[in-house]
């Protein structure tokens, strides 16, 4: 335990002195821009149509984060060889795969806590609303949600070569499975045959990241979801980031690092 | 007495990526056994095997076939790594750290409680004489300045068995001096060094035992004094004899 804190340590103060939080607080700005032209507006229309997109930025720019610091990770120690000077202490491969993941999601958290609180108070102080039991529920979803995105794209980076084609075909997946996901059952029905087969096994294999998505929820001011459904979906999510993980420690631990 | 380190009929293959199906034969079939309490100098010329033996014995590499033990525990075993020391070939460390985070780093990894790694740090970069930089990143510091870090990690969880891979390249004399220094000084704590080196002059000073490796196989092995026949002026000529370099 003491070794996995260890390294999601590390991998936060990569991240931090890697100024990779630069990028994080031009994207909170831009957030809070957004989020603070509702003022200008008194239109229930436009300023939901705001703050939908706000969201939007959230959920695209916290996915971004995740895919690429993911896939960077085990690539990154192999290329600078810390892999080497890591792995000659007792440390097992396993352990280092979940102390990556471990330091990621927690990085990815902590952005989302930061988008949230600029959102939340630059909304709340327009209109004087403070839905806080809602932002938690939306905060913790879609960080569950990350969670998976994150095993998958450590996955990811294991099985491909080059980190950069690791984040890019990760971001297309992960997109794919936001857009066409949802819609695959559907779109499955109006195949011919062997396709709609394989069009509906993908349906039910892939993880349905858009059900962690409440973004309408907070926009239209819904009743939250029930606290019994949260904790299904965050099973459901543990599920899938616990099978990824699985997977890429599979690999990870078969791989010849090529020392030399 | 049983040994520290063993390696058994050890042979390593590096499977060719561009050239399908022709394969690199680093090792072959290496017997090595260094006791408790030595000082093991391990030689060669470039690209003897050295580096993958070492590689080997830490998990690196899996052997082709053949086996390695550390403590009688397989090297696949991550708790062989326990009590041992790594000094790599190169400095590969985390860039970004200075001195004393990374030293910390690998305390946590060894589960050493705060005070505890905190007297071993004071004392470790005292001893590799990094206190002035310690709060510098490591990718401000000199070739010899990493090397020196590098020494310091090895030495973090007091090991038995300590596993230098040319600990002296890049060094100055007295950077050198100094390593001999810390070498002798394990040897007096009772620990046991194994490293390989082409500095023999050092290798002769320090050393119980060494090893000549050639090609991938053991050409001799044994106290200095035994290596170095009368007919020899000195280790460097027994060594040139022991590869077959035609000496005049
Ligand atoms: N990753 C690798 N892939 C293919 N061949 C390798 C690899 N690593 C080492 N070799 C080969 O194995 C042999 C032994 O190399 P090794 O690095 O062990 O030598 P060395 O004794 O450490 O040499 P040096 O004194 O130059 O450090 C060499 O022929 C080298 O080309
Ligand atoms: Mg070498």
């Amino acid at each position: 335990m003491k070794t996995l804190f260890a390294l999601a340590r590390l991998t936060l103060t990569e991240l931090y002195r890697r100024k990779d939080f630069y990028v994080l607080f031009i994207l909170t700005a831009v957030v809070t821009l957004a989020a603070g032209s509702v003022n200008f507006f008194n239109d229930e229309k436009i300023i939901r149509y705001v703050k939908d997109l706000c969201l939007l930025l959230i959920w695209i720019s916290t996915l971004l984060i995740s895919v690429v610091t993911a896939a960077r990770q085990i690539p990154a120690e192999c290329e600078a060889r810390t892999i080497f000077s890591l792995l000659a202490k007792p440390v097992t491969r396993g352990q280092v795969l979940l102390g990556k993941f471990l330091g990621c999601w927690l990085a990815v958290g902590l952005a989302l806590l930061m988008f949230y609180a600029f959102f939340a108070i630059v909304t709340g102080s327009h209109e004087h609303r403070w839905p806080l039991g809602g932002y938690l529920q939306a905060i913790w979803l879609q960080w569950v949600m990350l969670g998976i995105v994150i095993a998958m794209s450590l996955l990811g980076s294991i099985h491909f070569a080059a980190p950069s084609s690791t984040s890019t075909i990760c971001f297309v997946l992960v997109a794919g499975i936001v857009v066409v996901g949802p819609h695959l059952n559907t779109i499955a029905l109006q195949q011919p045959q062997p396709l709609q087969t394989i069009a509906y096994t993908v349906y039910f294999l892939i993880p349905h990241l858009e059900w962690f998505d409440v973004r309408d929820r907070l926009v239209y001011g819904w009743a939250s979801p029930a606290w019994q459904d949260i904790a299904l979906a965050s099973v459901y999510g543990a599920a899938y980031a616990g099978v990824f993980l699985l997977l890429a420690w599979l690999g990870f631990r078969r791989k010849s690092l090529n020392p030399g | 007495m049983s040994a520290i380190l063993k390696t058994d009929q050890l042979r390593v293959e590096f499977a060719s990526r561009e050239f399908r199906g022709t394969t690199t034969t680093a090792l072959v079939g290496l017997n090595l056994e260094v006791q408790a309490g030595e000082v093991y100098g391990f030689l060669g010329p470039n690209g003897a095997g050295k580096t993958t033996t070492i590689n080997a014995l830490l998990g690196f590499v899996p052997p082709t076939s053949g086996t390695a033990h550390l403590f009688g525990i397989d090297v696949r075993q991550p708790i062989a790594r326990q009590r041992i020391g790594y000094l790599p070939e190169l400095t590969y460390y985390y860039k970004f750290l200075t001195a004393e985070e990374l030293l910390r780093f690998y305390a946590r990894i060894f589960g050493l409680s705060r005070a505890e790694s905190d007297r071993r740090i004071e004392k470790l970069l005292k001893l590799v004489e990094l206190e002035p930089v310690r709060n510098r990143p490591i990718k401000s510091y000199s070739k010899g300045m990493q090397q020196r870090v590098g020494l310091a990690q090895a030495l973090i969880n007091d090991p038995d068995l300590l596993i230098l891979d040319e600990p002296t390249s890049g060094l100055d004399p007295l950077g050198r001096m100094k390593v001999r220094e810390i070498i002798r000084r394990l040897k007096d704590e009772g620990k046991t060094v194994f490293f390989s080196s082409h500095e023999l002059g050092e290798v002769e000073t320090v050393c119980d035992r060494v090893a000549i490796i050639h090609r991938g196989e053991l050409k001799a092995s044994g106290r200095v004094a035994d290596i170095v026949q009368p007919r020899h002026q000195n280790l460097e000529h027994a060594f040139l004899e022991t590869i077959g370099y035609p000496i005049p």
